[in-house]
């Protein structure tokens, strides 16, 4: 039961939830840029949430499945196919073993996600699957993926070959996430006020909600740059370092602003302008170098219900995702 | 004790803070608050990061949601935690003892410390004394898995961090940066001067939450020769 990368992505990295817990020790949580869509992702093939996903930039892998498979693919939109055909996304696909996935051309979004139903076979480092590319442990021998790595996945109860209905090469499972809201109006990204936003002059104030901001090409895992009107606090401020959150808006010294991502450093030195709210960092994790930004602040409240609201929905889905497949192994046997 | 501030730092995690300074008492106090906290978590709590002088926690907003059902917001919650935390804990630490970590600061490793002296008015020689005749406290761990961020360094050898960060630092590189010394465990970019190289490994990727220097820990640095570095850093 395993696929094999038979060409290399720009950046393919096993990823999940996050490593967490260890912040004292200065290893940082890590794990999926879009936590949501690698949920779904699992949730659509009836895993644990936590289960190891791929994570793909573009350009994208090209993968062999040497085996039957029930996947999904969440996340951006690369245009996924199987030898050619168009497969969808955020819906469950039986895969027929021997067939080439691949993402030839990123039509939205910045990261997909790969989940194979049992999950992937990998060794947990520090109680995660997520890959440490700094440290270089974690996650596939603490790298991004490359040709000739053959990756299992576990060995489910169920029978994923039997509930094939015809020889197609994959054939699509009836249900799938309607997840419009969480990536709706994408550029709008709404903010907490940071510590440091009072000691910021007025004209910084307005300039943050009231311009566009454009992610930088340097952007990557760890931070997102952004260029746009430059920032000022009223007094210079000299800091000890103190923890920072993914989705941490910091001010550099020359003005500018860099919003921490899943990679980030447990703790920084830097000016907290505002921390982007959870809810929030799907659809900025599906932003890519060039698009804007137009900021928004609402209160830690409002933040809060938010983000009980995605979760709430994400339990729903799960629920509702686990009966879909009961039914049709159910269906299968009788 | 003193003042502190409680802010959240993002819908899941929230910091107390003391202020930006490096005093020792008030590192002591924010490692009691982790011992208190390691001892009566809140369900949903994930992590505890303490810094020079703020502890942070983060958790599952959602969890202590369901958890706990705050009359308000989970945040007013985790701020009545800290609030706790910080009138329960108290210090109990002792000095630990001192560990003794060997550095090489020929300027082939050293890559700054000719710099450095010039900038001070100082000799490279004066740079190894004042630096090797401090016993630094350990006041946390942050940057990198396993950077110790240590101090104080003496006044006449404070200097800021660069301006431009190296792309690439080796590991063990041993920098300054203001009144605080550190090392580098892994290689990495980096903007601290580097006066030094040690051949401790302080991260071993299959022990890295045993760490060789921890919080709290006080440590000394010693001269070795570039010789005694290649010698050393033999696995």
């Amino acid at each position: 039961m395993s696929i094999v990368i038979i060409k290399p992505g720009i950046l393919d990295t096993i990823q999940d939830t996050g490593r967490t817990g260890q912040g004292s020790f200065g290893i940082n949580t890590g794990g999926a840029m879009d936590r949501f869509a690698a949920m779904m992702a699992n949730i659509l093939t009836g895993n644990n949430v936590k289960e190891a996903v791929i994570e793909i930039h573009y350009p994208g892998p090209q993968i062999l499945f040497e085996n039957d498979a029930l996947i999904c693919i969440t996340g951006a939109d690369f245009t996924a196919g199987l030898n050619d055909e168009p497969l969808p996304s955020w819906q469950p696909v039986l895969i027929r073993k021997n067939t080439v996935l691949q993402f030839p051309v990123s039509k939205k979004g910045a990261r997909a996600y790969l989940a194979v139903q049992g999950g992937f076979v990998i060794d947990k480092w520090l109680n995660s699957y997520s890959t440490n590319l700094k440290a270089g442990i974690g996650g596939w021998k603490g790298r991004k993926l490359e040709k000739g790595d053959e990756i299992f996945f576990k060995q489910s109860k169920r029978c994923v070959s039997s509930l094939f209905k015809s020889e197609n090469n994959f054939q699509i499972l009836r249900w799938r996430a309607d997840i419009g809201k969480v990536y709706e109006q994408p550029h709008e990204i709404f903010f907490i006020r940071g510590y440091e936003w009072d000691e910021l002059t007025r004209e910084s104030t307005e300039a943050l909600e009231e311009s566009n901001f454009i992610i930088r090409s340097s952007s990557d895992r760890m931070g997102y740059q952004l260029k746009g009107t430059h920032l000022h606090l009223a007094e210079k401020k000299e800091m000890v370092s103190c923890a920072v959150s993914f989705g941490t808006i910091q001010l550099l010294p020359n003005g500018n602003l860099v919003v921490l991502m899943a990679d980030h450093q447990t703790t920084g030195g830097y000016p907290r302008i505002g921390h982007i709210i959870s809810a929030h960092l799907p659809k900025l994790a599906q932003l890519r170098p060039g698009d804007n930004i137009r900021f928004k602040a609402i209160d830690i409240d409002k933040a809060e219900e938010q983000l009980f609201f995605q979760q709430h929905e994400i339990q729903i889905w799960q629920r509702a995702c686990a009966e879909k497949l009961n039914s049709i192994y159910a269906e299968h046997r009788s | 004790m003193s003042e502190y501030k409680i802010f959240p730092i993002g819908d899941s995690a929230s910091t107390i803070d003391f202020g930006n300074y490096i005093l020792e008492a008030l590192n002591k106090k924010v490692m009691a608050m982790q011992r208190w906290l390691q001892q009566n978590p809140f369900e949903g709590l994930e992590d505890i990061i303490i810094a020079y002088s703020s502890l942070s926690v983060i958790y599952d907003a959602d969890q202590v949601k369901t958890r706990y059902k705050p009359e308000k917001t989970v945040f007013d919650f985790i701020k009545e935690k800290l609030h706790e935390a910080y009138e329960k804990s108290f210090i109990v630490e002792k000095d630990s003892l001192v560990k003794r970590i060997p550095v090489c600061y020929d300027p082939a490793v050293a890559l700054d410390i000719t710099f450095v002296a010039g900038e001070k008015n100082l000799q490279v020689t004066d740079i190894i004394r004042l630096h090797t005749s401090v016993i630094y406290r350990v006041y946390m761990i942050g940057f990198q898995p396993g950077f110790p961020y240590m101090a104080s360094v003496d006044s006449r050898i404070t200097i800021p961090r660069k301006e431009k960060p190296r792309v690439f630092v080796p590991s063990g590189s041993v920098g300054l940066a203001g009144s605080q010394t550190g090392i580098y465990p892994v290689d990495s970019p980096g903007g601290w001067q580097i006066i030094g190289r040690t051949p401790i490994r302080l991260f071993n990727k299959l022990k890295a939450n045993a760490l060789i220097i921890k919080p709290g820990d006080r440590v000394q640095f010693y001269e070795i020769n570039l010789k005694e570095l290649g010698r050393l850093s033999k696995p």
